[in-house]
């Protein structure tokens, strides 16, 4: 009594996948089109949202770009944890989809996942945001690029150091690492350039993309006093709205935010991506060797600040504008002696100047003069 | 008979309910103007048409079936384990300690004492969760979603503080592993270890928790508590154990993410196996053997996913729905059991 059953339920079955099968092989056919020999493919890789007001949006901005080069196939895929999934879905852009250069996007790509790929297949390229590649250490098929985005951050802080009437400005920050250090010094910096009274409250969340501990932390800098906003966290998106609805000034980060502020979104720091991409892209069409370190400011069009917002007062702009103008000539340096930490310790000594491209500013490990918070 | 009969139900009507989510899912796609036929190629060509995507179908499923066992053993003595991604964690960087602290010893020793190690912590800290219900009668799904919470943000202090290697800049990383106490591949296949490691404990579990008489115990704990008592079971003892062997596997989930992956602990090291555990163990009834398959469904939907993604330019959400749609109709086709002409004719001859 029961074969029957079992029977048409496994007849329906491998019909279905019968049919599944067939229609595999013909697109089988169909999916060859992407490995057509004039063709670039290149495969994108997000660690969250394509659309989430920040990081992964900067660089699905310059994927969206490239994708208008002649002779340019991109394929994309979001949401790829830092683990064994993602050697998985660069291993797929490559085997399934016929790619040959790969931005994998997220920092935490780099090791072990990029670097055992990149030795798995010689043949393909890798650019990776960020990661510190290595002469001798790491493969030749391996890219980094990068962008020096505390120039933006510097003048964040000037037009921030005009605009603020209460002198406390508030940064919010994923984790205490050099990259983000580098940030909020730069920030405080160009700030204390127009008023050495002013300071930085810092909070650190922990976590990349926490927008409940965002938002709490966004309101109570409001409840202490602080008037103006910014954050490094992958999607600026909660603390500038929190900055908005509670009536107050807010800095951007990755990419541009003022559609979600519109009253107090004075300007922001953003990456440029479209520039490596273009470059890299370039390269992979004429067969010519990957760049291992690709390195850039503002004057290189590797970062942009955002347009200025409406609040922004004329000093403001004007100070913002002359800063900009010394950096494109690459004569400002940021990071320069005397500079003492918050506790008072002399971190740069009177004399010494650290340029954009000095590998010392990689490490940093101090909060300057003016932010409160510890490291 | 009977018993076959049982057996082709559980075969059938997951795969039926299967077959019912990708059918609404095909109209779904349809709605959003792609065509539904190379919808369902793409998701073949995604996780099954070569030996390319079965090992990704694979490798997507390795982490996935020890982390369902650690809400499939303790559901066995009735309690409701949420926190695998604890043990997990605190298991991986337990792992990580241990293999570093043992860089000279040999290879094998390095291993084994990185699993030792790893699932007693994961044992430890579910264990942790069973007492406090037993001992304390705290509801052990919010205890163990919370001591989740505590041993993440205690991985992280640790891992940016005290146990943090200065090397590791801007990704703050516990000191790598030696190249050599890494768990490697699976012979002739590019999926770690950790799909074997799997594959083994569900076997022993399985055996241990339907085939002996201290699983039998179990079972009665988990029926019925005060029956349990009455025919003289320590159900403390019972509970405890249960609760420790589910987060041995958590554990052992973590050391393989460490040994066989990152080399080192670090954040990436918390990426939600552990929640993804408890759907794929639910789906399975929290029957071992089950957990197997369910994890290579999960692992191949992650698989063709990425193929949808991919060539049909759809964001990541899309792909949740199918996956949402499968879960909901293989949970909502419980309810069949038992109902088809053959539940009718059993229920007749008893």
């Amino acid at each position: 009594m029961s074969q029957p059953r079992a029977d048409v339920s496994r007849r329906d079955v491998l019909k279905i996948f019968g049919a599944a099968g067939i229609a595999g092989a013909t697109t089988g056919l169909a999916g060859g089109q992407a490995r057509a020999a004039d063709k670039l493919v290149v495969g994108v890789i997000y660690v969250g949202p394509r659309d989430d007001y920040g990081y992964n949006q900067a660089q699905a901005q310059a994927a969206a770009a490239i994708k208008a080069m002649p002779g340019v196939t991109v394929v994309e895929q979001e949401k790829v944890p830092e683990t064994n999934d993602v050697q998985k879905t660069m291993g797929s852009m490559i085997e399934q989809d016929g790619a040959t250069l790969l931005f994998p996007t997220s920092f935490g790509y780099f090791d072990p996942h990029i670097l055992r790929m990149a030795e798995k297949y010689p043949k393909v390229r890798f650019a990776h945001c960020g990661g510190l590649w290595t002469e001798g250490k790491h493969p030749k098929n391996v890219g980094s690029y990068f962008g020096y985005i505390d120039e933006c951050q510097y003048l964040d802080g000037v037009v921030a150091g005009h605009a603020s009437k209460s002198k406390k400005l508030g940064f919010i920050a994923a984790k205490p690492i050099p990259q983000v250090l580098r940030n909020i010094n730069a920030f405080t910096l160009g700030a204390r350039s127009v008023d050495p009274k002013i300071t930085t409250s810092l909070i650190v969340t922990g976590d990349w993309a926490l927008p409940v501990k965002e938002a709490e932390a966004a309101n109570s800098l409001i409840d202490q006093g602080v008037d103006i906003l910014t954050c490094h966290v992958d999607s600026p998106k909660v603390v500038v709205e929190t900055a908005e609805r509670r009536n107050i000034y807010v800095c951007g980060y990755h990419a541009n935010q003022a559609t979600l502020a519109p009253k107090g979104y004075l300007t922001g720091a953003e990456w440029n991506w479209l520039t490596p991409y273009t470059m890299h892209v370039k390269d992979a069409q004429a067969s010519k060797p990957l760049v291992n370190f690709l390195r850039g400011g503002l004057k290189d069009g590797f970062v942009k600040p955002s347009a200025y917002g409406k609040a922004v007062p004329e000093p403001a702009r004007k100070r913002a504008d002359a800063v900009k103008a010394q950096m494109m000539k690459g004569e400002f340096i940021i990071f320069k002696g005397p500079l003492k930490d918050n506790t008072g310790k002399t971190v740069i000594d009177t004399g010494v100047a650290q340029k954009q491209t000095d590998v010392v500013l990689e490490q940093m490990s101090y909060l300057v003069e003016g932010v409160i918070g510890k490291v | 008979m009977q018993r076959l009969a049982r057996a082709g139900e559980a075969v059938a009507i997951p795969l039926g309910a299967m077959v019912a989510a990708l059918v609404v899912f095909g109209l779904f796609m349809a709605a959003l103007g792609h065509n539904p036929l190379e919808v369902y190629a793409l998701i073949y060509r995604g996780a099954f048409a070569s030996a390319f995507s079965w090992q990704n179908t694979l490798a997507r499923a390795a982490p996935l079936v020890l982390t369902a066992l650690c809400v499939a053993i303790p559901a066995r003595v009735g309690l409701m384990i949420i926190g695998g991604e604890g043990a997990l964690v605190l298991g991986g960087l337990a792992a990580a300690v241990i293999g570093h602290q043992l860089a000279g010893a040999a290879p094998l020793a390095v291993k084994l004492a990185m699993a030792a190690g790893a699932m007693l912590m994961g044992a430890a800290w579910i264990a942790l969760a069973g007492a406090l219900r037993h001992y304390r009668g705290v509801n052990e799904t919010i205890a163990s979603l919370l001591l989740t919470y505590i041993a993440i943000a205690l991985f992280n202090h640790l891992v940016e503080g005290p146990l943090r290697d200065p090397a590791s800049l801007n990704k703050p990383s516990t000191a790598p592993i030696a190249e050599a106490s890494m768990l490697g591949r699976l012979p002739g296949l590019d999926v770690h270890w950790g799909l074997g490691l799997g594959v083994v404990l569900c076997l022993v579990l399985y055996v241990f928790t339907g085939r002996t008489t201290y699983g039998f115990a179990m079972r009665i704990v988990g029926g019925n508590v005060r029956a349990a008592r009455l025919a003289g079971l320590s159900v403390g003892t019972l509970i405890l154990v249960a609760c420790a062997l589910g987060g041995a596997a958590a554990g052992l989930a973590g050391m393989v993410e460490v040994a066989a992956v990152h080399g080192s602990a670090n954040a990436s090291l918390i990426a939600g196996y552990g929640y993804a555990g408890i759907v794929i163990a639910f789906i399975a009834r929290h029957h071992p053997l089950a957990i197997v398959p369910v994890a290579l469904l999960v692992g191949g939907l992650g698989a063709s996913g990425g193929m949808l993604q991919r060539r049909l330019d759809l964001p990541d959400a899309t792909v949740l729905v199918l996956q949402g749609l499968a879960f909901m109709l293989i949970l909502a086709s419980e309810t069949l059991y038992g109902r088809g002409r053959l539940g009718r004719a059993r229920s007749a001859t008893t």
